[in-house]
């Protein structure tokens, strides 16, 4: 167990660490940050310092190590717009992230498992149909569109809800819905077809022709068997807590890790890019780790099977 | 005549596992083939006996190359057997196929069963398109089936017929061997006398050598012309069929032979075996089978029996039996 | 052949049989796809203006029915260009991108799918390592990073298509390779003596083909919802071309005023996506083997 466990860390270590160095060879194979960042017209001597001061002069891979040599203690890098530290710059952008993502996270488990299971157990009726055909149109609709749609209903239209910002709570509200629609069409989608594969099952006829009430067969056999490969995308779900957001953060302006990412690659921030990347790297990573051995946990046949 | 078509020697075959909960595994080692030995020669069948578990398909698969040695070896007219997927090894194919338990996993769903007959002459270049189809249909004729079979899909045949689809296939190439691992379990009861009768007009048209593996006795009686019997991955006893069953000497022999249903169960006495069913993981030390064995004396524990021959041309691994 | 025709209550309608081998649902989603695609292939032939033919005295004007004119069904743009000329190349466009991107991805995966599944121990690790890393960031993210710094050619972009989505069909390619190989047909066909080769290409890839085409059926709308995504944030397709992202990205300051300039483009991605969809739902059920 302990060996399994100590292979995955590896394997995530190594993940991040090839996130990590890809990112930083991409990014600086891309042409010179500094023609990037100064206007075209500056001067070729400030150009030439600004070069120096970012340590851009030195060949690629001497910047690769002396990045990685800052990194294992921390230093990141700091920001080029701004001066201050990346990782400080990343971090503070961290809270107003997790104010929507969070709670669209349990907005997605509280509407799409319940929909999906009710949709399975009513297989073809009106309700099932209806409930696929919304959680169809939910992952297909581009988040951004929907962010549109709701603030031209919301706010354009009905003036309930204010369309960007984040100044108070009702701001956050459309950024949530949002998020949480997409994610809860797909948790139904897919509750329904892993609820469908476990009723489907010998042993569920065998259990309710054991004489068991359906309402038990249901919540004791087919429930527990289907909650396993839904915990397990529930798992992935909360490894893009950090990252799910950048394309709803831009449509509302909300300031959050996605916006931040999105304006640093507008600016050549190369700093704030490559951090970014590793903390998103380093919480999905995680996430699935969480989500291996939680499996390995929960579905007793991993625990007994010969490798 | 004096060299062995097959010869096996000491195969051993183990897999390391781990054992236990995800927390505390411990290593393990399933001994799936533990040491067995035979000789098959030209035209005659060896049948393979034993329940579910104690080493026949992996003895099987170990023959044909399909998996690799743990310790062992394995001899074809003569030649060590080279490595599977090398070129000897595929040229090989054309002296000794396999026949399996359930045609329909054997057969490709989507290509016609002709085709299939076919694909083996395809797969070697022997002949043109026209003489490899003509080939094919006399096979077909050959195993029983008709000309119109040619075009049907697997999924269109009875179980009997997709057998002797997978028969065709394997005998289109004229082999010397044909490893049947339980080919006829599969099938209805009124089906697996009419393959077997094939089976048999096969073996004397084409002088054809069986390895026939499959936990009915009865069948095994009727094809073979020697049987051994398997337990854990041993042999145990080995020798003429008919003696063997008739006055079995291995108390694991005795046990399967009274489990047989006979009519009127006047003479036999069932034999009900105590204990736990084999497991490969947690082979005993000493005879394999002592913990169950009605006869074991303090010596079966401590010391393995090997094959021995007894009086009548037989072998056995037992110390109680010579 | 039944009797007469009074008495064959069972017999359902031809128009009932039909339906049940066509659902209507899909046959809608089919309508829409064939549409979609003459629009892309006759995009030159369709399209009433050119796509940036300026027009500054017919700014904004609104589709017809709601106070426009046939003479520009759609409405114009902030620049008075005609809302269903570009609405016609964009979708050109966008099809094209997420065709090859998905073409791309089915390749690329499939192959190294095979190449895990045949040859097993440090091959496999290594494409399970890269199965792991592609997942480990959202792409969206590394395609920002990726576009950003190293500006927008078309082939670049559509790599980068490719590039997302090939893990799905690695996987599947992957697994059922495994299974084929553990027992049954393709372990037979190799015992038969036939090359790695012959045993993936003849016999394996037509037995798998079905599954990845309906992977194919979910990758694609992925795609194309990744390079609309991407315009939107500016980063996708640069103008002059014009995709549905990026046109719903422009419409975006007209939201109040001239909604009709991202409404359409975004009605088009959503049937789109929602056609191709239900087509693969459509079509996992009909090559579904059990129901042979």
């Amino acid at each position: 167990m302990m060996r399994y466990l100590a292979g995955r860390l590896l394997r995530a270590l190594l993940t991040i660490f090839l996130v990590v160095t890809f990112a930083f060879f991409v990014l600086r194979l891309s042409g010179d940050p500094a023609l990037l960042i100064m206007s075209v017209d500056a001067p070729p001597e400030s150009i030439e310092a600004f070069r120096k001061s970012w340590g851009l002069d030195q060949p690629v891979w001497m910047q690769y190590l002396a990045y990685i040599g800052h990194a294992l203690t921390g230093d990141l890098g700091n920001s080029m717009r701004d001066g201050r530290p990346a990782i400080q710059l990343v971090l503070e952008r961290v809270p107003a992230t997790l104010v929507i993502t969070v709670p669209a996270f349990f907005l997605k488990i509280a509407i799409g498992v319940p929909a999906g299971i009710y949709a399975a157990l009513h297989r073809n009726s009106f309700a099932d149909r209806m409930t696929m055909l919304l959680s169809v149109a939910g992952f297909t609709m581009p988040s951004f569109v929907l962010a549109l749609l709701l603030v031209l209903v919301f706010s354009v239209q009905l003036g309930w809800l204010p369309s960007s910002g984040s100044e108070g709570m009702t701001n956050a509200i459309l950024p949530i819905v949002t998020l949480g629609a997409a994610g809860a069409a797909i948790l139904a989608r897919f509750t329904r077809s892993a609820m469908l594969e476990v009723l489907g099952q010998p042993y569920i006829r065998a259990a309710s022709a054991k004489g068991l009430s359906w309402r038990r067969v249901v919540t004791e056999h087919a429930l527990p068997n289907a909650a396993i490969p839904t915990t397990t995308i529930i798992g992935f779900m909360v490894g893009t807590l950090i990252a799910g957001a950048v394309v709803v953060e831009s449509v509302f302006a909300w300031p959050g890790i996605g916006r931040l990412l999105v304006v640093s690659v507008a600016n050549r921030d190369l700093a704030v890019v490559q951090t970014i990347l590793l903390l998103v790297a380093a919480t999905m990573v995680t996430a699935n780790i969480i989500v291996d051995f939680l499996y390995g946990w929960i579905d007793p046949r991993m625990r007994t099977a010969p490798r | 005549m004096n060299e062995p078509l097959l010869q096996a020697d000491g195969l051993v075959r183990h897999y390391q596992i781990r054992r236990g909960s995800r927390l505390f595994s411990q290593a393990a080692i399933l001994r799936a083939v533990d040491g067995v030995s035979f000789a098959l020669q030209p035209g005659r069948t060896l049948g393979l006996v034993g329940e579910s578990g104690c080493g026949k398909t992996t003895t099987a698969r170990l023959v044909l190359g399909l998996l690799p040695l743990t310790a062992g070896e394995i001899r074809l007219q003569g030649e060590t057997l080279p490595q599977a997927g090398s070129a000897r090894w595929r040229d090989l194919r054309r002296v000794m196929q396999m026949v399996y338990q359930d045609p329909l996993a054997a057969l490709d769903r989507r290509i016609a069963v002709g085709r299939q007959v076919m694909e083996p002459l395809t797969i070697h270049a022997i002949g043109t398109p026209a003489e490899r189809r003509d080939k094919a249909q006399a096979i077909l004729q050959s195993v029983g089936l008709q000309g119109h079979h040619f075009d049907r899909y697997p999924h269109e045949l009875s179980g009997g017929q997709r057998q002797r689809i997978v028969l065709a296939r394997a005998l289109i190439l004229s082999p010397r061997l044909l490893v049947c691992d339980e080919p006829i379990s599969a099938l209805d009861v009124s089906i697996q006398a009419q393959v077997v009768n094939l089976l048999l007009d096969l073996q004397a048209q084409m002088g054809l050598a069986y390895l026939f593996i499959s936990h009915d006795l009865r069948m095994v009686r009727q094809v073979s012309h020697e049987v051994a019997v398997m337990y854990l991955g041993r042999i145990v006893e080995r020798g003429d069929p008919d003696r063997l069953f008739a006055a079995p000497s291995h108390p694991y022999t005795r046990a399967l032979v009274s489990a047989i249903p006979v009519a009127h169960r006047s003479a036999r006495q069932r034999l009900v075996l105590k204990g736990d069913p084999p497991n490969p993981v947690d082979v005993p030390t000493g005879c394999a089978f002592h913990e169950r064995c009605p006869i074991a004396v303090a010596r079966c524990r401590a010391e393995t029996p090997v094959l021995r021959p007894v009086a009548d041309g037989r072998h056995v691994a037992c110390h109680l039996a010579a | 052949m039944t009797a007469t025709a009074a008495s064959t209550p069972i017999q359902r309608s031809r128009g009932a049989r039909f339906f049940e081998a066509w659902p209507p649902l899909t046959l809608a989603a089919l309508a829409w796809i064939a549409l979609m695609l003459v629009v892309a292939f006759g995009a030159d032939w369709l399209a009433p203006y050119h796509f940036s033919a300026l027009d500054l005295r017919a700014r904004l004007l609104p589709p017809v029915g709601f106070g426009g004119t046939w003479r520009h069904a759609l409405g114009t743009d902030e620049l008075g260009r005609d809302v269903l000329s570009r609405l016609i190349v964009s979708i050109r466009i966008s099809l094209l991108i997420a065709f090859f991107g998905t073409l791309i991805a089915a390749t690329l995966g499939t192959a190294l799918g095979f190449a895990a599944a045949h040859f097993r121990r440090k091959v496999e690790w290594l494409i399970l390592m890269l199965i792991d890393f592609h997942a480990s960031v959202p792409f969206l993210i590394v395609a920002l990073a990726v576009l950003a710094f190293f500006g927008n050619s078309l082939v670049l972009f559509v790599c980068l298509m490719g590039l997302n989505s090939w893990e799905r069909y690695a996987r599947i390619a992957r697994g059922l390779t495994i299974a084929a190989n553990e027992q049954g047909y393709a372990s037979a066909i190799r015992q038969l003596g036939a090359s790695s080769w012959r045993v993936y290409g003849i016999h394996v890839l037509p037995n798998i083909a079905s599954t990845l085409i309906v992977s194919m059926t979910i990758t694609f709308p992925e795609t194309i919802l990744l390079e609309s995504g991407l315009s939107f944030l500016g980063l996708g397709v640069q103008p002059p071309l014009s995709s549905l992202g990026n046109m719903v990205g422009y419409g975006r300051e007209y939201l109040t005023r001239a909604s009709w300039i991202l409404l359409f483009p975004s009605a088009v991605i959503i049937l789109t996506t929602l056609s191709i969809s239900i087509i693969g739902d459509w079509l996992r059920d009909r090559l579904d083997p059990t129901l042979r």
